[in-house]
């Protein structure tokens, strides 16, 4: 066995010093959410579709001098222009925070490709490509498929059962770790991970830096196990991997890993749960695609249209006056596709749930460049989940509805879901 | 009629090899490509125009031959 001399020592020390810039941390209650928006606050967590209804009326794109100062446009043809504008505005921060990476990590950005901007995204991304096809993500169906039953089988006899915490969490975790070569016992520190990384947000700097940090450690730990015992997962993948005739960074190994993980989890435990929820308020809409199951992918679209979970993130390049506001340089963009997703402009009915919407290009997973390199799997793991639920339990409903939570941040979807079974 | 795909504008969400396989598969990258010559037969008229409603992108183009 060869030894990998790249990590040998810890990917972390031959990182640049970290530079950047922090801003003051800024919380508490939204005075006007035109000019003091924060996707933080309670009140957004709890229902962020009135406020951007609102915001589409009045502005249409609001501002905020919290994290440092940023802009939230909420009309579809917004949203689209961003994302579509590479050139004006880069990826090399995708999670809206209180600290801004130096300008010098773009274009590659600390996970790539997500975090990467033209022209090494497009090389980083095309890696990644073939291992998340329709028909590669096919191979993962039986094994998610088991394990939806299984997880039913776990309700046993239970009224109420939370569908947030004992099934659509677990869906995307298992899925995930067992494609990058995890084990599968690991998967509770993973929604640590999952909830460091994107809802610890307004931490204090050196708490939040000690919880990333944990994350590495895991990362390096798996990525020694995989040099000493490499297997056929894209763990191993990403160590051989390839560009430009060399091995990837070390950094560029692990902060892809951290990518897949973490991307991989909230998001489809949100998809999963946001579904759910709609089907236990909206009796008539279950009985339906109970009764026609044919229609659960037309209706799948639907909800991820109106409750897509991911919202992104970019930074202004540079000082510029666009659609009628005047951006700074490093300026924040919260880049809502749900919020463009519910543009009456762009869709017919945009408040409406139509779960057979014949016309639907909604953006949950992204526009351009950067489309979520995942959508296979997710679109899999969500129809394998909801065709087990449904034909398991056809009935249920909220058990109480003051009981449901949202998850805060740049993903949304319910953290707890207590339904009754009946 | 013929669907075509532009190649510049599809980024592989796969919406028309989801909703209408008898005319559009995947490459080995994810992104979409027509069937053969991508002629549309009598009957699948309304299932192309289908994946031209759901592309993202809007890279799925109808071709009308008159």
């Amino acid at each position: 066995m060869s030894v990998d001399e790249r990590f040998s020592r810890d990917f972390r020390e031959d990182r640049e010093e970290p530079l950047g810039t922090r801003n003051e941390i800024v919380t508490g209650p939204v005075s006007d959410w035109a000019s003091d928006f924060s996707h933080l606050e309670p009140e957004w967590a709890a229902d962020p579709y009135p406020i951007q209804d609102d915001l589409r009326q009045r502005c249409p794109i609001a501002h905020t001098d919290r994290f440092g100062g940023g802009w939230l446009p909420v009309r579809y043809s917004d949203v689209a222009d961003i994302a579509y504008d590479t050139d004006r505005f880069s990826s090399r921060a995708i999670i809206m925070s209180n600290f801004r990476p130096p300008r010098e990590t773009a274009p590659i950005g600390a996970s790539p490709p997500i975090s990467s901007d033209p022209p090494f995204h497009h090389d980083a991304r095309k890696l990644l490509l073939p291992a998340f096809t329709k028909s590669a993500v096919a191979r993962q169906e039986p094994a998610t498929r088991a394990l939806c039953h299984a997880l039913i089988d776990e309700f046993d006899g239970q009224d109420v059962v939370d569908a947030a915490r004992d099934y659509a969490q677990h869906i995307p975790m298992r899925v995930i770790a067992d494609m990058l070569g995890f084990p599968a016992a690991d998967a509770p520190q993973f929604r640590q991970f999952v909830e460091n990384t994107l809802e610890g947000v307004n931490l204090p700097p050196e708490e939040r830096i000690a919880r990333m940090s944990a994350l590495d450690d895991y990362l390096l730990e798996q990525i020694h196990d995989h040099l000493d015992n490499p297997r056929d997962d894209l763990t191993t993948f990403l160590i051989d991997a390839e560009l430009y005739g060399q091995k990837l960074e070390p950094a560029h190994v692990a902060g892809t890993m951290a990518l897949l993980l973490i991307a991989g989890i909230d998001t489809t435990w949100s998809a999963i749960g946001a579904s759910l929820w709609h089907l236990a308020t909206e009796p008539a809409d279950r009985e339906r695609i109970v009764a026609d199951p044919a229609l659960l992918p037309v209706a799948m679209e639907e909800f991820l249209r109106a409750y897509a979970p991911v919202t992104m993130a970019r930074l202004v390049k540079d000082d510029m006056h666009w659609h009628g506001v005047d951006m700074k340089a490093d300026d924040w963009i919260l880049l809502s596709f749900p919020a463009a997703n519910r543009d009456p402009a762009q869709f017919e009915r945009a408040d409406e749930v139509v779960i057979d919407r014949a016309v639907n290009r909604h953006a949950a997973f992204g526009l351009g460049i950067h489309r979520c390199v995942g959508s296979h799997l997710a679109r899999m793991e969500l129809r394998v989940a909801l065709e087990v639920w449904l034909a398991r339990i056809p009935a249920f409903t909220l058990a109480d509805p003051s009981a449901v939570t949202w998850s805060t941040g740049q993903i949304r979807g319910p953290r707890a879901l207590p339904l009754r079974l009946s | 009629m013929k669907v075509r795909i532009n190649s510049e504008l599809c980024q592989g969400h796969g919406r028309c090899y989801d909703l209408v396989p008898a005319l559009f598969a995947d490459d080995d990258e994810g992104y979409g490509v027509v069937r053969g010559d991508g002629v549309v037969q009598p009957g699948q008229e309304q299932d192309a125009r289908l994946a031209v409603a759901n592309c993202p992108e809007r890279a799925v183009e109808l071709i009308e031959e008159s």
